[in-house]
């Protein structure tokens, strides 16, 4: 067996979910190989290169692989993955865009964002918003999968020394282009690998209010989330969505405050090690799942904790 | 221009998914079925392209059960002009729909396919993208905003980091996010000249396409139940069991 792992990465760094799809790739075995595709890309080929258990790494630099048009990786993995039996990427935005694309081109099914590796063709992964995990077998001969990030551990970031060998491929279809792009500038971790995150609901009434979670964040080293309705109300960019359709995350620690819980919410977030709860609605559902419940305001109960932490 | 716009008949997303007591799914005997949210929201940005003119003819599509002509009769009293199933009774794949979709692309020849972007139950988000890829179209995916102009159409995508737009050339597969746009209600009026509408049937064999599944589902479990934990009285008895208690701060 051989595993390709698709490296995600920002072209100067390497987004640390590669390491928790390195895990994955572990876990069905035989040799690893990362493909870097991008521009300007090389510090992320040799940071993938010290990745554990990293075998190879193929980097893929050409102007086509910049912005990571799907029509242009796509083509590119469909190719490179002729020499192994497994391609993984993260289920990222990045990994849903591409993945599905060179699976077509290869004629084979693919399995989306994966929870857990029963054998080289076994799978375990959510379906139903998480309401249901469906245990999977592929019977293609090669496997085109999807990582949810959050229920793989991270390999060691170091302690590997693979070499590194350029790939000159250049797919460039031509028919999409780059326009632009608003990302969200922030300080704070980022939410799949934040060790603690605290969430705001349409409780928190507008968007001015979030700032007394930015606070408290700060202070815990938080990352910053948000319910579908606080999103949908126009309190708070999409990139900070938790749940089916947004991020799946599981901190060590999560605050759910001002939110109700809906199903919705409650599938990209109740994996998380310990739940917090702070809602002025005592029959609210997100205290089903909570660890740790307090009824209260949060305009109230936030300021709070913030001083007394 | 003609856009094409595959709905799928899924669970409804009001209801709660039970698992069979045998494990070998889930239990759709007598519930609620619907249309998948999403393909709502590729019929409504459709409606609104033909509304503001861009558009001239919505083709609905929809690969599944006999069944799912209730789906394309509600796509239809939305604003769709005419409709297609595709009617099999194999649990379809990602992969086979994407190949009847092909083969129907390649007949109607649309300049769009505006589809959803997953289906609440298989949660794939594979379809669109694969579409694209054997039909050699761009494609983009996420989409919160959709604006077609000078033979192109500029797709806003909702991606991890934030939003990023890209331009591609038609013909295009664009596939829904949720902020695209909000569906509208069908009237009565609609509904009932829905049900005048053409409503072609085909089989998979009609297209040429093997719809046999590629992944077996071995079984269908409940998550792991989460236990409720306490209701704490104050700030302070919350800090102190995060501290001493659950040692997570």
């Amino acid at each position: 067996m051989s595993v390709l792992v698709y490296a995600e990465h920002d072209n100067a760094a390497l987004n640390k979910v590669t390491l928790s799809v390195v895990a994955a790739a572990k876990a069905i075995g035989g040799d690893i190989t990362v493909l870097v595709a991008g521009k300007g890309c090389g510090a992320v080929a040799e940071e993938a290169a010290k990745i554990e258990g990293v075998s190879k790494v193929l980097c893929a630099d050409n102007d086509a692989y910049e912005h990571q048009l799907a029509e242009n990786v796509g083509d590119l993995v469909a190719e490179v993955a002729a020499d192994y039996t497994h391609v993984l990427a993260a289920a990222t935005t990045t990994g849903k865009n591409f993945a599905p694309r060179t699976a077509a081109l290869l004629d084979v099914a693919q399995v989306s964002e994966i929870s857990d590796v029963i054998d080289a063709d076994t799978f375990k992964r959510p379906i139903y918003a998480g309401n249901a995990i469906a245990t999977v077998k592929s019977s293609d001969a090669k496997k085109v999968i999807t990582v949810r990030g959050t229920s793989f551990d991270a390999v060691a970031a170091e302690g590997g020394s693979a070499a590194v060998e350029a790939l000159d491929v250049a797919k460039n279809a031509g028919t999409s282009s780059f326009v632009g792009e608003e990302l969200a500038k922030s300080d704070r971790p980022e939410l799949t690998s934040a060790e603690i995150v605290i969430s705001g609901g349409r409780g928190m009434g507008n968007g001015e209010n979030f700032e007394i979670l930015y606070k408290l964040a700060d202070k815990l080293g938080a990352g910053v989330g948000a319910s579908r309705a606080a999103v949908d109300a126009g309190f708070v960019p999409n990139d900070m969505q938790v749940g089916q359709t947004g991020k799946i995350v599981a901190p060590n620690l999560y605050v759910a405050v001002g939110i109700s819980g809906a199903i919705q919410h409650l599938a990209g977030m109740k994996d998380s090690k310990v739940i917090v709860a702070i809602n002025k609605d005592e029959e609210a559902p997100i205290f089903q799942v909570a660890d740790y419940g307090l009824v209260a305001d949060l305009f109230e109960a936030v300021p709070e904790l913030d001083g007394k932490l | 221009m003609k856009v094409l716009v595959p709905i799928k008949r899924v669970i409804d997303y009001n209801v709660k998914v039970r698992v069979k007591a045998d494990n070998s799914g889930v239990d759709l005997a007598n519930v609620k079925m619907a249309m998948n949210p999403f393909c709502e929201i590729a019929v409504e940005e459709a409606v609104r392209l033909k509304e503001k003119g861009v558009v001239s003819e919505i083709v609905a599509v929809s690969i599944g059960p006999k069944t799912a002509q209730e789906q394309l009769r509600t796509a239809m009293a939305l604003g769709a002009d005419r409709s297609i199933l595709v009617e099999t009774d194999e649990d379809v794949q990602p992969l086979g729909i994407a190949k009847a979709l092909k083969a129907i692309v390649d007949e109607e020849k649309p300049e769009l396919v505006i589809l959803g972007k997953q289906a609440i139950d298989g949660d794939n988000n594979q379809t669109g993208q694969m579409l694209a890829a054997l039909t050699g179209m761009p494609q983009g995916t996420f989409a919160s905003e959709v604006n077609v102009a000078d033979g192109k159409v500029k797709v806003t995508r909702e991606i991890d980091g934030g939003l990023q737009t890209v331009e591609l050339s038609l013909p295009a597969v664009v596939t829904t996010d949720l902020r695209l746009n909000e569906p509208r209600y069908a009237s009565l009026p609609n509904i009932m000249k829905a049900k005048k509408k053409p409503l072609d049937t085909k089989t998979a064999a009609d297209l040429g396409v093997d719809l046999t599944p590629r992944v077996t589902t071995v079984s269908v479990e409940a998550p792991a139940e989460r236990q409720a934990g306490i209701i704490v009285g104050s700030v302070d008895e919350l800090v102190e069991k995060l501290k001493n208690e659950a040692k997570v701060i």
